[in-house]
């Protein structure tokens, strides 16, 4: 896979094995030093066109415990501002050795048009109502590690779905998956068609909830009131808002969620947002381990993912404790990018090989090993 | 008598039927049509190909004065002559807007100097902004028979009222760009299934329909002339039908775009399909194609649109509207209307020129009338390459597409602008 663009990109099976591989970046994650030289002498570029904060610094915070170089292209302080066209800045950018962009635009469809304009990695970190894949990756790997599976689980998603990325890709990850989705909305709050959605529609909440496995809750803004949408948000959170009344009306199993930045007191109350099944802050925790499997999955591949050295090619498959990689088939020699023999002979520890296969990347062989150095 | 030119061996179509027969030409005017035109100064070779009136395009967009760097008067006749076309309406949107005698007046002058007819349409309202009425008497004097805001609909109905009733002194056609701002305002594609997928601002389809259905009430009441610009959708198609079955006085253009591209060519994001109205459904092709056939839309329009790279090197939802049209209309009419030559070409020339008032001079091929002729070769199979196109701008939705019909030759007033298409200034 070259870009991420949007959730369908990966389908399931890819969908599946990158949830699989965020299990062992999650692991890097809880390392006292969480970092690994994967992405060593490779460079991130973040092109964020629209605030985010979680976002930028979930990417930048992935891309260091990988090892790679980063660079922020910060529009309101660059060339930008000077009306260069986002083909300038990215063939800019681009000259400069970016191996990959992470952009996010208020435009859906702006990663799609880069794609044209540099050799580099795209990864879609939001682009208008369109997508944002790698939220729809955290929220799905969330929801797998609360529920354990997600197929057959049903998930409620509710609030202003016409107007979000989240929603769009929540909807494509979740359905890959194999869960059940019913969308809860004031119907002006819906896209205009459904058509090929593969939801249910409700517009009463509390009819819906003690049927659902998990509650997704989304941002309603200040702004749909002037756009008619909405008569008030008072309105609004009396009927779609949820509360601490609602909220113990869930089953007792099932997580609430948000994409945060919340808006306490509109879409969903304090109470309800610190209640114990509330899992925002999972989300961004996973969020940082999804964001190193996309980045590793789509410029890491054949790079040595230990943190003291060379790898094991003689095929030990075998998962160690504190390995970072699965049991799956080893590649034939010839497959993707191994690492050199030279490097492979010097290798030390115990390791493993991961083959990721399934088409996510074109390149599916990685060897990696773990050095004494990590527990 | 010595014949200058003659056009020898072709298949002539016009709304009279189809002949075999050569057309001579001298001082600008058709002036024989016999069987075999023998010892004229100049000939050329029609043999395989058909002989038709030069095509009129009610809807050009030719960005002079104002917008240079994506067309001038010049460039786009010359691609329209490449495309058959042997007479534009420049529509007023440009800037200036044409609302002036003094506009008029200079777009009619640079028209002179073009490679072919170029009329010209003029603004409804000062600036076209919905507020006041040009001095449309005036304009009309100078010739203007065609008024639109294009680019916007009138909005305020008592306006369009006004416009309609003050026009029948002089018998003008108002030509309505049909949307209602209200529900198409920050839409970007057409509203449905592939702009919710894409997470894209729609335009609904009842937008252009609600300032349709407005207008025929308006043309009831007024008895003005009503022309309908680039209808894009079935339910506009359904309202034309049922208007002109209630004798009430409308007529309807197609884009070539509306009955040949759709909504789902957007799914890339590339603003070279972003064009307003937006392309519809297959259902809204397949009506138009249908309206087209059975005689509800009067003619195929261009609505050429030319717009320079950088503008169009924009994210979808900040990118201009607009694509080019006049070198491919007449290729992709004859390649995807299952319909007779004939009818194509009606719809592309005669049926075009009598709404815009050019029934003298264009639509026949007959003697003593003005010898604007169009050769092309119907099978002909050729490549879309926008780099070879004469407009500046090369935002064609159609790069890489395949079609057959090629223009051979096209005279122009008299004037062999292209021959073996090759434009000849």
């Amino acid at each position: 896979m070259k870009h991420l663009l949007s959730i369908a990109d990966l389908g399931a099976e890819g969908l599946k094995e990158l949830l699989d591989l965020t299990d062992r970046f999650a692991e890097i994650g809880r390392r006292p030093i969480p970092k690994v030289p994967a992405l060593r002498g490779k460079t991130v570029a973040t092109l964020f066109y629209e605030d985010s904060t979680r976002t930028r610094l979930s990417f930048e915070t992935a891309a260091k415990r990988l090892s790679a170089d980063t660079m922020n292209v910060s529009v309101s302080t660059s060339s930008v501002q000077k009306g260069e066209s986002i083909r300038d800045t990215v063939e800019t950018v681009s000259a400069m050795g970016a191996n990959a962009f992470v952009i996010r635009h208020r435009s859906a469809g702006v990663p799609h048009q880069v794609t044209q304009w540099t050799d580099a990695h795209i990864i879609n970190a939001g682009d208008g109502w369109h997508e944002h894949p790698t939220q729809a990756l955290l929220d799905a790997y969330t929801l797998r590690q609360t529920l354990g599976e997600i197929r057959g689980r049903h998930i409620a998603i509710v609030g202003d779905i016409k107007h979000s990325r989240v929603a769009r890709s929540d909807v494509t990850a979740f359905a890959l998956l194999g869960a059940e989705i019913t969308l809860v909305a004031p119907p002006t709050l819906l896209p205009p068609s459904l058509a090929g959605w593969p939801v249910h529609v409700s517009h009463d909440l509390d009819e819906v909830i003690p049927k659902v496995d998990a509650i997704y809750v989304l941002r309603v803004q200040q702004e749909r009131i002037t756009d008619a949408v909405l008569p008030s948000l008072r309105e609004y959170s009396a009927g779609y808002g949820l509360n601490l009344e609602r909220a113990q009306r869930l089953p007792s199993h099932a997580p609430i969620m948000h994409p945060g930045p919340m808006i306490r007191g509109v879409e969903i109350t304090s109470e309800a947002a610190d209640l114990p099944n509330t899992v925002v802050t999972n989300q961004v925790t996973n969020g940082v381990s999804v964001r190193m499997a996309v980045l590793y999955l789509l410029i890491g591949s054949g790079v040595d993912l230990s943190s003291s050295g060379g790898a094991n090619s003689e095929g030990d498959t075998s998962v160690g404790d504190n390995s970072v990689g699965a049991g799956t088939t080893p590649p034939p020699a010839s497959a993707g990018q191994q690492v050199p023999p030279s490097q492979e002979s010097a290798a030390t520890g115990r390791g493993a090989q991961i083959a990721l296969d399934g088409g996510l990347s074109e390149a599916t062989a990685v060897t990696s090993s773990e050095g004494t150095s990590v527990s | 008598m010595t014949i200058q030119l003659a056009i020898r061996g072709g298949r002539v179509i016009d709304a009279s039927g189809e002949r075999r027969v050569d057309v001579g030409i001298n001082d600008g005017q058709i002036v024989a049509l016999e069987e075999s035109i023998d010892g004229a100064a100049r000939e050329v070779d029609a043999a395989g190909c058909v002989v038709s009136p030069g095509l009129v395009d009610m809807h050009t967009h030719l960005r002079q004065p104002g917008k240079e760097e994506a067309e001038t008067i010049e460039t786009g006749s010359r691609a329209a002559v490449l495309g058959g076309y042997t007479a534009l309406l420049a529509m007023p949107n440009t800037t200036p807007a044409i609302d002036s005698a003094a506009v008029v007046r200079e777009v009619q002058e640079l028209g002179r100097q073009s490679l072919c007819d170029v009329e010209v349409a003029a603004a409804v309202t000062v600036g076209r902004t919905g507020e006041q009425l040009t001095p449309m008497a005036e304009l009309a004097e100078l010739g203007v028979k065609v008024f639109t805001d294009d680019g916007d609909g009138v909005q305020d109905a008592r306006m369009m009222r006004r416009a309609l009733e003050y026009g029948t002194a002089f018998d003008a056609t108002l030509s309505q760009h049909c949307e209602v701002d209200a529900l198409s305002e920050g839409g970007h594609m057409n509203e449905g299934a592939v702009s919710s997928r894409l997470g894209v601002p729609g335009i609904p389809a009842e937008a252009e329909e609600l300032m349709i259905s407005r207008d025929v009430a308006l043309a009831r009441l007024t008895g003005a002339k009503v022309h309908f610009q680039h209808c894009s959708t079935a339910g506009s198609v359904e309202l034309v039908r049922a208007a002109k079955a209630a004798g009430i006085r409308v007529t309807a253009e197609a884009a070539t775009h509306h009955f040949t591209l759709t909504d789902e060519c957007c799914a890339d994001y590339n603003p070279m399909f972003k064009v307003n109205p937006p392309l519809r459904t297959a259902a809204d092709v397949a009506a138009i194609k249908a309206g087209l056939a059975d005689g509800t839309i009067d003619a195929i329009a261009t609505d050429h649109a030319p717009h320079t790279p950088e503008a169009k090197d924009m994210p979808f939802d900040q990118a201009p509207c607009g694509m080019l049209g006049l070198e491919t209309a007449l290729a992709l009419a004859l390649t995807e209307l299952e319909l007779p030559i004939e009818t194509v070409l009606g719809l592309l020339s005669w049926r075009p020129a009598a709404i815009i008032g050019l029934s003298d001079s264009h639509g026949a091929i007959a003697v003593g009338r003005p010898a604007n002729v169009c050769v092309f070769d119907p099978s002909e199979s050729w490549t879309v390459d926008p780099a070879k196109l004469a407009s500046i701008a090369r935002n064609t939705p159609y790069a890489g597409r395949t079609v057959n019909g090629r223009v051979r030759h096209t005279v122009a007033s008299g004037e062999l602008v292209v021959t073996d298409g090759e434009a000849q200034r």
